[in-house]
């Protein structure tokens, strides 16, 4: 038997630290947007009223003071990835990134003839998730959100995120 | 009116242009000396009337670097292309920015990329690219570069690792 049985009124929810701060994170992810080209069509879409990330907690935040994740969608250009890299710094821990579409995993169209493209935002930041596509269609944009929510609840505590 | 009307119309002011029939669009070229008074009368004339300045490209061709701008007139509903040609050694041509305004930012677009010059613009930089960045990326011998500050812009994966 355990020793707070009958200790205690009936509403009383037990649970460990980890649990309760990952099921907290990964349900209320609010990201800082990134929209840096046509990508970031299909994340105003997802935004949108038929997709409507919000019923998933996702909800866009316009200074990176109050976001846990950033989306980069679209093509980084050296210029910007200075911009991406300083609004990241700024962010509180734990912190996570999506990378949506191919411009910002790996520089996409301008893999070779981008002069002024970064191949990829992970040159610049840590990513978390990447989505592929050109652009990827909301259900991705959801679906990278979804993995992003499995990999949360595998944090803990005990170790630093981010 | 027609390009072609246009054209003799300022040969008939005395400025010195040139019909060249090119298809789909026609274009008028301008000397260098020409080519302020050619604008400044496109625009005054009250048979022209160009208001507008839709755009104006740099272009670098084997021989010679090249500036086109196309003109629209709201009232007298036509346009036409104008072009003005700068060689190599020289790549230099008189400012629009003090007959059309807007042709400051197209001027800038074009020094930015192409890196030809413009005589009389009261503020010729960079527009879109950093201001360090090294070299005009529209030139046809224009090599990118590796770095910008810290950033790499080749395909290499990244050496360092992130915290
Ligand atoms: S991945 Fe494709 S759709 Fe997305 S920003 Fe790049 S070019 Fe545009």
């Amino acid at each position: 038997m355990s020793i707070i049985e009958g200790r205690f009124e009936p509403n009383i929810i037990i649970t460990s630290v980890d649990a309760l701060f990952n099921w907290s994170r990964s349900r209320s992810l609010w990201p800082i947007t990134f929209g840096l080209a046509c990508c970031a069509i299909e994340m105003m879409a997802t935004a949108a009223s038929r997709f409507d990330q919000d019923r998933l907690g996702i909800f866009p935040r316009p200074t990176p003071r109050q976001a846990d994740c950033m989306i980069v969608s679209g093509t980084v250009t050296a210029k910007m990835g200075e911009r991406v890299r300083r609004l990241y710094l700024q962010m509180p821990e734990p912190k996570w990134v999506i990378a949506m579409g191919s411009c910002a995993n790996s520089g996409g169209p301008y893999w070779q003839h981008g002069y002024h493209v970064v191949k990829g935002v992970d040159q610049i930041i840590p990513v978390d998730v990447y989505i592929p596509g050109c652009p990827p269609r909301p259900e991705a944009l959801l679906d990278g959100f979804l993995k992003l929510r499995e990999k949360i609840e595998q944090c803990t505590i005990a170790k630093k995120t981010g | 009116m027609t390009p072609e009307e246009i054209c003799q119309k300022l040969q008939s002011a005395g400025i010195e242009v040139t019909y060249h029939d090119t298809k789909p669009d026609p274009f008028l070229l301008c000397t260098l000396q020409s080519y302020k008074q050619a604008a400044l009368t496109l625009r005054d004339d009250p048979d022209l009337a160009f208001q507008s300045l839709m755009s104006l490209t740099g272009l670098e061709w084997p021989d010679y670097f090249e500036v086109a701008s196309q003109l629209i007139s709201y009232q007298k509903e036509h346009r036409v292309t104008i072009k003005v040609r700068c060689g190599k050694d020289d790549p230099s041509v008189p400012t629009l920015s003090d007959v059309w305004t807007i042709a400051e930012w197209h001027e800038r677009e074009a020094y930015d990329l192409v890196g030809m010059t413009f005589a009389g613009h009261q503020d010729l930089r960079r527009i879109l690219l950093p201001e360090d960045w090294e070299g005009h990326p529209l030139r046809k011998d224009y090599s990118p570069q590796e770095r910008w500050h810290d950033i790499s812009l080749t395909s290499e994966p990244p050496k360092t690792t992130h915290e």
